[in-house]
């Protein structure tokens, strides 16, 4: 069951569905009635999020890869590449890109979601793979289109001693869900998994993320911090497994979430499964409003309510942004976060 | 300067200032002393439009204009400043930063200019050098992980920054080893002027002994029950309130 098969064949009884414990939050088969054709490819004319950092670009439309459809990183090689993932009709679409880092090399994914049509459905699926001593980080921004519905799973093998970082910068769709799943080695590899939704009206953004440490050695650091406001909805799903023998595993993971309003909903499942032993596990979960007498304490120094609450989601969003190690990256992070709660006191 | 007549105030619907009157004039400092719960921190809420703070009766104008009709920004905009009993912690946000969008945002309250990066800096570095404050902490998050001490220092370093026309001081001296409590002091004597009124409240005379008050007000139960020239602040150190609390009730 999933959206790219369901798009594949037509056939809507293969959508997830609530049924599905793990698509509980995030009801497809609910919403789609029909499944849209396919459009054909197009030029697109404007930049996406990360323009400003240059850099080579491929480019999804509708589904149609302007180029290849995979990208190795050598050993030894430093490579920084966009991966823009465009619908620009009603239509629906899948896609499928894989990449791949030899022992020692070192990418920075720089991957935007771009539905720029109402009623876009779009799939894809990433194959990442980082091998032995290798490095990756990938920033994800998706700015999808209020109308669209967006699903994206990334399925991430890491090698001994590789590193993967990831930070999802996500403003929701009417239905999107972004989806990591990584086999973890143990094996000195590390793993940081960290997310930030800042959701509006009626948008809905569901982070799911399984991690499973299948070898002694191990460390996973995650951090997710969400802002709803109006009637939207933001879904976590965070499991971390460790398997039986992989002991010595540090894994940690934090989700934190502010509602700013009555009709506003979060929906949060952490979960930590551990068979091994000598672990270091810790997760915290927590959902509230902001801080009424820090809002005051602002005002009184100056700031109008909305300045306040502004400066406040921001620095609460901050902690992610500051994590993401790419310096180009993290600050269109920074000014793209600004912005979406620059109203946020509204 | 701040003139407040009759007031009444609520907090969940429970009464607690009952008819209180004050005026402070423009160039003097009243200090204000009293038991625990009395009031103190309440008043200086609802003079400063802390949401939740009811006022029932009466009025509070600074310079003849109504406070009490404002929001808590237009407050500030107007000079209102109170030094917290206890100041928060902001994660996430450096001092500088807290401070400098403050100041803005009272200029542009105010018609003003906002202030230029360079000059916001340099009244920084000197305001912070007159404070004995280490320069490296205003790039820290405002509060976080800051002594009690530190805390109320770094109120001072905020009221000095913005420079605001009347101010409220509420135990600003509780949490200061001694030297600090001169450097805050300090601190506080040189905006005293002409144009400038301010309110200390507090439960110890040492601070008088820096922070030398015009007039001395006892508020109790809701009401100042007496006031008198610094001599009442030694009085009330050597007898306590009973004789107070009783005249309130
Ligand atoms: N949110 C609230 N709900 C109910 N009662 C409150 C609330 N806030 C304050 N009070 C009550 O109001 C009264 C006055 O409190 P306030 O803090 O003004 O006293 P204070 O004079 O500043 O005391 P202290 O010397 O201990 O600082 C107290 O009885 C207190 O319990
Ligand atoms: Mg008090």
């Amino acid at each position: 069951m999933s959206l790219s098969t369901a798009l594949k064949t037509g056939d809507v009884t293969l959508l997830p569905s609530r049924r599905d414990e793990n698509w509980r939050w995030t009801d497809l088969r609910a919403l789609i009635r029909d499944l849209p054709a396919g459009a054909d490819a197009e030029t697109v004319g404007y930049d996406g999020p990360f323009a400003a950092l240059g850099g080579q670009e491929r480019v999804w439309v509708n589904g149609h890869a302007g180029g290849d459809s995979q990208i190795t990183v050598e050993a030894g090689d430093r490579v920084a590449v966009g991966f823009r993932f465009i619908s620009t009709r009603p239509s629906g679409n899948a896609s499928r890109v894989s990449v791949r880092v030899r022992p020692g090399g070192r990418l920075v994914l720089l991957e935007s979601y771009e539905a720029a049509a109402d009623g876009a459905i779009a799939a894809v699926d990433l194959d990442i793979e980082v091998q032995d001593g290798g490095r990756m980080e990938r920033i994800v921004l998706a700015a999808d289109q209020a109308q669209s519905i967006t699903v994206s799973i990334a399925e991430v093998t890491l090698g001994a001693a590789a590193a993967y970082a990831q930070t999802l910068l996500t403003t929701g769709a009417r239905r999107q869900r972004l989806e990591t799943r990584v086999a973890h080695p143990g094996a000195d590899a590390s793993v940081r998994l960290d997310g930030a939704y800042l959701l509006a009206d009626q948008r809905h953004a569901d982070l799911t993320t399984i991690v499973t440490h299948g070898g002694v050695d191990g460390a996973t650091s995650q951090l997710t911090k969400g802002v709803v406001r109006d009637q939207a909805r933001g879904v976590f799903q965070g499991r971390i497994v460790v398997e039986p023998g992989a002991d010595r595993t540090d894994a940690r993971m934090g989700h934190h979430a502010l509602i700013l309003s009555d009709r506003a909903e979060v929906d949060a499942k952490p979960e930590l499964l551990i068979f091994a032993d000598d672990v270091q596990c810790a997760h915290g979960n927590t959902i509230g409003a902001l801080d009424k007498e820090a809002i005051f304490y602002a005002m009184q120094r100056g700031m109008s309510v909305d300045q306040a609450r502004a400066m406040l989601t921001t620095a609460f969003v901050g902690e992610v942004i500051d994590r993401i190690e790419d310096d180009g990256a993290r600050e269109i992070a920074r000014g793209w976060a600004s912005r979406q709660l620059e109203g946020a006191g509204d | 300067m701040l003139s407040i007549k009759n007031l009444h105030a609520s907090v969940a619907d429970k009464p607690i200032l009952k008819g209180l009157t004050l005026e402070v004039p423009a160039g003097e400092v009243h200090a204000i002393m009293g038991p625990n719960g009395a009031g103190k921190s309440t008043l200086s809420y609802v003079l400063t439009g802390r949401q939740g703070y009811e006022v029932t009766e009466g009025s509070a104008t600074l310079n003849g204009e109504d406070l009490l009709a404002l929001e808590a920004n237009e407050r500030a905009a107007k000079g209102v400043f109170l030094s917290f009993q206890y100041p928060l912690e902001i994660p996430g946000v450096p001092a500088l930063t807290f401070i400098r969008t403050a100041m803005n945002a009272q200029r542009k309250a105010r018609g003003e200019e906002e202030i230029a990066a360079p000059a916001f800096l340099k009244l920084a570095r000197e305001t912070a050098a007159s404070l004995k404050i280490d320069f490296e902490m205003l790039k820290r998050s405002l509060n976080v992980g800051f002594s009690g001490g530190e805390k109320k220092r770094m109120e001072i370093f905020q009221m000095a920054m913005l420079s605001p026309r009347f101010l409220i001081l509420d135990e600003t001296d509780s949490g200061l080893d001694i030297d600090a409590l001169k450097i805050v002091s300090a601190g506080v004597n040189a905006m005293r002027s002409p144009e400038r009124g301010m309110l200390v409240i507090t439960h110890y005379q040492r601070l008088l002994d820096y922070i030398k008050p015009d007039r001395v007000h006892v508020l109790s139960a809701g009401r100042i029950v007496a006031s008198g020239g610094p001599e009442l602040a030694h009085e009330l150190e050597a007898e306590g309130y009973d004789k107070y609390v009783q005249v309130a009730a």
